[in-house]
């Protein structure tokens, strides 16, 4: 059963897969889609229009849009009662209405609904205050009722968009914000999970999955190449989180996303997309698109042609495959879900009076109670600590390693982390958030560790800081106490630099006398300063904190070479 | 949980606006024969290519002839909706629509039936059910002897 457990298809990356393909929301092929929508981003050189080369034919211009399954973050089911929890015993967390057993009806669960409009609202999406429920018909075998209720025709929420920032030119100096639209945001249902067997041609169904609340998440095609994608879904991804509405761990498929791939020359009309599905991280989703792009490109470029199919991503590869998906365009017969009446929210205007709390959402109750932003924590920290506005970024980023099996980030925490640090000591933030970025985040990352398992804590660091900052010690000494109180010993700083004696030479005699003896002993060396070479004054320098065993401050024993060079 | 008793609605042999006859529907309508339609529009024959893709959607089997009219049947008296002018009416899909949508409180009280649901499988795995593999391909209508071929 292991072999088989490690054959985790998610419903999607196995055989059958006729039965996944999306109602075509963007025109199928053979009509020559839409006039040219207003578009609103225009992608900047890199990665935007992509020249032909050399041979001076027309430009081409990628079009990416995502569709986004967010999975809410709730006790229990959309429909029904059941738990929702990740790796539990297969079947386990499956109600009778999950299994859809005859007799069964839906009973919405108001927790998902709030997750919903909280993520509509900080989308700035306009909220549809009455909404409806339908069923999306397909066959599989982890889709038990034979349908999935999902809101086709009203959806919670419609228009909003969503800003991210980019760095343009691999410099972390120079981001530029951008913007995607999200057509709409609907309440659905998961599917179960389907373990595919094919040594034996047969299907294993774990139905934990099936009945949980889904956000689905339509953008419209603003974006034009991976990075943007990339970046759009991080930002995505950490809005999430910090409304708690998801937790949005694609390594966990908490966050699923499928990317709409097309490409055309200026002026003329988009071309004919594929989707691109089983893509696993926010890395393999950027190598997607731009692979997917690429070989649209080339296929076109060698006078081929785009068929609108469904394409898996391979990882190992780094390429798109098609599905095996021979049947042609699927047919979801929509049709309202005749068990649920419309889902009605209000806002302070439109409040009842006498209704039961718990039976009522109101809008502006959830607004009011949202929590900031990461666009408006990352303004306040700048503001506040005088950080640049990359800084601010890394502080707040939520980072998925690949390799890190925990769900944790390395990030997470971080910026709470710096602002304890700067409360505790004298030194300015402007230096501090150096020593977080730098040197406390590379040892993290190094040991896969996440902020709260840093064996150096803010209170730690502070100490060493203020150290530095009172000039007992060198920032190279600095480095070095860091990298033994690392070892999580639980010594202070100010007993490590008195166990390495690295404490600055505070007696300024005895480092005239070493000064002094330097000079005496480089002879060459001195006639050369003299002479006017004045880079050589670094070699002595070097010489004196060699003697001095890294305990001199640089600076002050600049002065004093000078001194006495010039004597 | 609330249980619908969907065994009464069936007794009283609801027809399902244009639905596609399930397998075994014929016990179903026996009790209830729909009125004689009026003449409204061109009574249309439903095409072969119409028929096949409704059997790939919806997996049924027409069968024989009584199957194709049976559904021809219910086609017709579905039609009767179009004699109601309908200009400026909201359309209304449920009547459930003027009722308050009940909303449940975030707890955990279902679940752990595990043996329970397995009872229901012809096969099970380790707590998993068994399915057949995605792939199969829907025999074509061609290659079944099937009352359609006739039609051809």
């Amino acid at each position: 059963m292991a072999a088989m457990a490690t054959m985790v298809a998610a419903g999607c990356g196995g055989v059958w897969c006729r039965a996944r393909q999306r109602c075509a929301r963007w025109p199928g092929p053979g009509s020559r889609p839409f006039l040219r929508a207003q578009r609103a981003v225009v992608c900047n050189a890199r990665g935007g229009a992509v020249s032909a080369g050399k041979s001076g034919l027309a430009p081409w211009i990628p079009v990416v849009g995502l569709e986004i399954h967010a999975q809410i973050s709730s006790n229990s089911k959309l429909f029904s009662g059941s738990r929702v929890q990740f790796a539990a015993p297969p079947n386990s967390l499956v109600s009778f209405f999950d299994a859809s057993l005859p007799g069964t009806l839906p009973v919405l669960n108001r927790r998902c609904v709030e997750a919903a409009v909280m993520t509509a609202l900080a989308l700035n999406c306009r909220i549809n205050k009455k909404s409806l429920f339908d069923r999306k018909h397909y066959f599989y075998a982890d889709l038990p009722a034979g349908y999935q209720i999902t809101q086709q025709r009203v959806p919670i929420a419609v228009n909003g968009s969503l800003s991210y920032s980019l760095c343009i030119d691999n410099k972390m100096s120079q981001m530029v914000t951008k913007t995607v639209r999200i057509k709409q945001i609907q309440l659905e249902q998961d599917s179960g999970k389907s373990l595919h067997d094919d040594t034996r041609s047969q299907t294993f169904v774990d139905l934990n999955r099936a009945g949980v609340g889904l956000m689905e998440l339509v953008m419209e095609p603003d974006m034009c190449c991976g990075e943007e994608a990339a970046a759009a879904v991080r930002e995505l991804q950490l809005i999430l989180q910090t409304l708690g509405s998801s937790q949005a761990v694609m390594a966990e498929g908490q966050l699923r996303v499928d990317a709409n791939v097309s490409v055309h020359h200026p002026g003329e009309p988009y071309g004919v997309r594929t989707e691109v599905k089983n893509i696993n991280s926010i890395r393999f989703l950027a190598k997607a698109v731009d692979y997917e792009i690429q070989r649209q490109i080339q296929e076109l470029g060698n006078g081929g042609t785009i068929l609108n199919e469904t394409r898996a991503f391979d990882s190992k590869l780094g390429c798109t495959v098609p599905m095996r998906d021979k049947e042609g365009k699927q047919d979801y017969r929509f049709m309202p879900e005749p068990n649920l009446p419309p889902l009605i929210l209000y806002d302070a205007k439109s409040l009842p009076a006498n209704m039961n709390h718990q039976q009522v959402i109101n809008i502006d109750w959830i607004h009011e109670r949202l929590p900031d932003l990461p666009s408006v924590k990352r303004e306040k920290l700048v503001e506040q600590y005088g950080i640049l506005p990359e800084h601010s970024f890394t502080l707040l980023v939520w980072q998925q390693d690949q390799n890190c099996n925990s769900s944790q980030a390395s990030e997470d925490g971080l910026a709470e982390f710096f602002e304890s640090v700067v409360k505790q000591t004298q030194m300015k933030p402007k230096k501090v958030i150096g020593w977080i970025l730098n040197d406390l985040l590379s040892y993290l990352k190094q040991h896969s560790l996440t902020v709260k398992e840093s064996p150096v804590s803010s209170f730690l660091l502070a100490d060493l800081l203020n150290l530095l900052e009172k000039k007992e010690i060198s920032s190279t000494a600095a480095k070095r106490v860091l990298a033994e109180l690392w070892k999580g010993e639980g010594k202070t700083p100010l007993e490590t630099v008195k166990e390495h004696k690295l404490e600055l030479l505070q007696d300024q005699k005895e480092l005239e006398q070493i000064c002094q003896a330097v000079i005496d002993g480089q002879e060459n060396e001195v006639m050369a300063i003299k002479a006017g070479n004045r880079k050589v004054l670094n070699k002595l320098i070097g010489l004196v904190q060699k003697k001095t065993q890294g305990r001199s401050n640089p600076v002050l024993v600049k002065q004093l070479l000078e001194k006495k060079l010039s004597e | 949980m609330r249980v619908l008793s969907l065994g009464r609605w069936l007794r009283a042999g609801l027809v399902l606006p244009g639905g596609p006859a399930s397998r075994h529907s014929g016990d179903r309508h026996s009790g209830h024969r729909p009125q004689a339609p009026p003449q409204g529009p061109a009574q249309q024959k439903v095409s072969v290519e119409v028929l096949e893709h409704l059997e790939q959607l919806a997996l049924v089997d027409f069968r024989d002839s009584e199957g194709v009219e049976r559904l021809q049947k219910a086609i017709q008296f579905a039609d009767q909706l179009h004699e109601v002018n309908t200009d400026g009416v909201e359309p209304m899909d449920s009547v459930l629509e003027d009722r308050c949508l009940y909303l449940r409180e975030d707890d955990v009280t279902e679940g752990n039936c595990t043996k329970e649901l397995l009872e229901n499988a012809r096969e099970t795995v380790e707590e998993y059910f068994v399915a057949p593999p995605g792939n199969i391909p829907l025999v074509k209508l061609e290659e079944q002897k099937t009352y359609l071929q006739g039609s051809k």
